[in-house]
């Protein structure tokens, strides 16, 4: 048998991966090996496999990820820095048939937003939201973040973070999975396929939660910021396998009763 | 024994060049061009084709989505 | 729910005007001398009746958050406050103004700054009028100055704020907000279906997604957008200026006062009168847009204006601006929470006159 050529196997019914059709065409700003786009890629791929284009109210948060609805092909609300739960608070009482997530990180969600996202988890509320933790201030240049980890440096933390006077780094979703309003709290990464993947299944049980009316869900991304943390991409991962990982680990905190 | 053969197709001009490609693939197949693209990224590609088995852990990780993948039976 | 009068407090008022007026939604949070807007609305429960959905809001600027999130699904929604917490609500203001988003902002004034008093104030006329977060907007500014007003702004201010896609606020005061005064109120109207094409719904097959944002990093749009507001400020002075006139035909000395101040002008009116001071007042109704054009007419015939206020001297400087130097102006005021009498207005009227 004649060896396969290339042409022989990129044919339309050969495919194995390509990114969702909700992901528009436009380049994301993002910086190389940053983790908010295999992140949108991951959430982008579970509204279109859910098929829930036409019922997704997103809300983006300021930081990074503030232009994300440049990205994903659905309704998108911008919210002030730390709000998002609380549009999504509204939007959700107000259209209980929709689905609605945050997408928020460190800076937006666990510092100026804690008492939005405590309460709004505290409601339990019906929506979702992804929490992508990289331990720093991505869009303003690197400045500490309230998760930034014991020692670590930043802009504004130079000589690296000092608990005794800045503050020990927060872990949000252990605060919020005490909350009964919760009922689906895990941690997810993105730096490798294995790890896309596992928060692709805990988006699509988010979606089913939702769908049950069972209470807030939060999912905490672990994330990189390869250059907020001054490093290239490879080592950030390596970087934050090593010291973020251990701080923040992986895994659900709690968990639905199966109905 | 059946055995998959697979093939990645690159958009290089959307390409970052961050190589979390390249490390995630099992099978040594992407490594990053000494070329560089229209924004100057050293963009990467498929430096062994012939190894590739189409798992995809290469475009599930990309952050920028630029790669496609293909797989295939064969024998 | 049929047309019917009732006894009632101009903050319930609002409250019941509000459910009967179809709004989809109220988010507050309790502050003197209003809370009994956010208590009245929680024992009526419209959420089983009309579907009204009513939440309690963990800050204000929680309460004005929700409101963006509503109001940018098309949706007629409200939140409530009183002067420190319409500070706090600025931020979410702001961000509603620049994304166009109509809704309606109570604010029953109380006096300042800082925490201040809880008696009735109007010491808010700049932040409600020039903007009051950061950036260039403006508001539309109702001012009710009976129960009955509170009552029918609520449909006003929604009616004004959807056709221009803007948030309207109705600056009320702690008087007015607590008095009772009996009020007709409107039938129930029904909660309306209607999908706005701008709004965020859920994105059909059909059309583009849907983005509601104040965000624009690129200068030249940016100021596009700038300007885009500012026709549209213009475009509400043209057609929106409401106020009310009493005596004005024959008046040489024109009282210029809202809300509760006008309606103690309206007595220091009289005893004016009796006294055979020809005085008139001019009420404005919006204070933005403000009635600009009448002033620049009555200055014509008149021998000057007094601005009355429950302030430091706020509105008067509006006064000023719109008669242009073509009369004289005055400012009568008291603050902290104290009421001028007709007696006191008429004084200084009086004081006014002799220059």
């Amino acid at each position: 048998m004649a060896e396969l050529t290339f042409k022989d196997i990129i044919k339309p019914e050969n495919l194995a991966y390509t990114k969702s059709k909700l992901m528009t065409d436009n380049v994301m700003h993002y910086c190389p090996g940053c983790g908010h786009g295999t992140a949108h890629q991951v959430l982008a791929e579970v509204l279109e496999e859910e098929n829930l284009q036409s019922k997704t109210i997103g809300i983006t948060p300021v930081g990074c990820s503030v232009l994300m609805y440049n990205y994903i092909d659905i309704d998108f609300q911008e919210a002030a820095h730390g709000r998002a739960p609380a549009l999504a608070t509204a939007v959700k009482r107000l259209m209980p048939d929709k689905f609605v997530f945050t997408y928020q990180g460190d800076g937006d969600l666990a510092a100026i937003g804690t008492a939005e996202t405590i309460h709004t988890c505290n409601r339990g509320e019906n929506i979702l939201i992804l929490f992508i933790n990289n331990g720093i201030y991505g869009m303003t240049g690197g400045q500490m973040a309230p998760t930034t980890l014991e020692g670590m440096k930043s802009s504004t933390s130079p000589y690296g973070r000092n608990v005794s006077t800045m503050g020990s780094p927060i872990k949000m979703a252990n605060i919020v999975a005490m909350l009964p309003g919760t009922c689906y709290v895990t941690r997810q990464s993105v730096n490798t396929a294995l790890g896309a993947r596992k928060l692709k299944r805990a988006i699509k049980k988010a979606v089913q939660y939702q769908n049950e009316k069972r209470g807030t869900c939060f999912i905490e991304v672990v994330s990189n910021c390869p250059s907020g943390w001054k490093m290239t991409p490879v080592e950030s991962n390596k970087w934050m396998e090593e010291n973020m990982f251990p701080f923040y680990p992986l895994g659900d905190i709690k968990v639905p009763e199966e109905k | 024994m059946a055995k998959i053969k697979g093939a990645v197709v690159i958009d290089t001009e959307r390409c970052k060049g961050c190589e979390v490609c390249v490390v995630t693939c099992p099978m040594d197949t992407l490594a990053l061009a000494v070329e560089v693209n229209a924004k100057g990224y050293h963009y990467c590609y498929a430096a062994n084709p012939e190894t590739c088995t189409g798992c995809a852990n290469c475009a599930v990780v990309c952050p920028d989505g630029v790669i496609t993948v293909y797989k295939i039976k064969v024998g | 729910m049929e047309k019917e009068l009732r006894l009632m407090k101009g903050n319930e008022a609002i409250a019941e005007a509000a459910i009967r007026a179809g709004a989809d939604g109220y988010f507050g949070y309790p502050i003197t001398p209003q809370s009994e807007i956010l208590e009245y609305l929680m024992e009526a429960n419209p959420q089983v009746t009309t579907g009204m959905v009513v939440l309690q809001a963990e800050s204000e600027v929680a309460a004005i958050n929700m409101v963006y999130g509503g109001a940018a699904c098309g949706k007629k929604v409200m939140t409530s406050s009183s002067s420190p917490g319409i500070s706090l609500k600025q931020e979410g203001i702001t961000y509603i103004a620049g994304a166009e988003l109509p809704c309606l902002i109570v604010n029953v004034v109380r006096g300042g700054p800082g925490l201040g008093t809880i008696q009735p104030a109007q010491s808010d006329y700049f932040q409600a009028t020039k903007g009051g977060g950061h950036g260039d907007y403006h508001l539309i500014v109702l001012a009710p100055s009976s129960v009955q007003e509170m009552a029918d702004f609520v449909e006003m201010a929604f009616d004004l704020a959807f056709k221009y896609r803007n948030p309207a606020m109705i600056l009320s005061d702690g008087a007015i907000g607590q008095m009772m005064e009996k009020v007709w109120l409107k039938p129930q109207k029904k909660r309306s279906e209607e999908i706005l094409p701008w709004a965020t719904t859920g994105k059909p097959a059909t059309r583009e997604h849907n983005i509601i944002t104040s965000l624009d990093l690129d200068p030249e749009r940016q100021e596009k957008f700038n300007q885009k507001l500012i026709a549209k400020y213009r475009e509400i002075e043209e057609h929106e200026v409401r106020y009310e006139e009493f005596m004005t035909e024959d008046a040489e000395y024109l009282f210029v006062a809202y809300g509760t101040s006008s309606r103690i002008c309206q007595k220091a009116l009289q005893l004016a009168r009796a006294e055979g001071i020809k005085a008139g007042l001019l009420r404005p109704i919006t204070l933005f847009p403000y009635p600009k054009k009448r002033l620049n007419e009555l200055a014509d015939t008149v021998k000057g204006m007094l601005a009355v206020e429950m302030s430091a001297g706020q509105m008067v400087e509006d006064v000023m601006l719109s008669v242009n130097g073509k009369t004289r102006v005055g400012h009568y005021g008291r603050m902290g929470g104290m009421i001028p009498t007709p007696e006191e207005v008429v004084d200084n009227l009086k004081t006014f006159i002799k220059g």
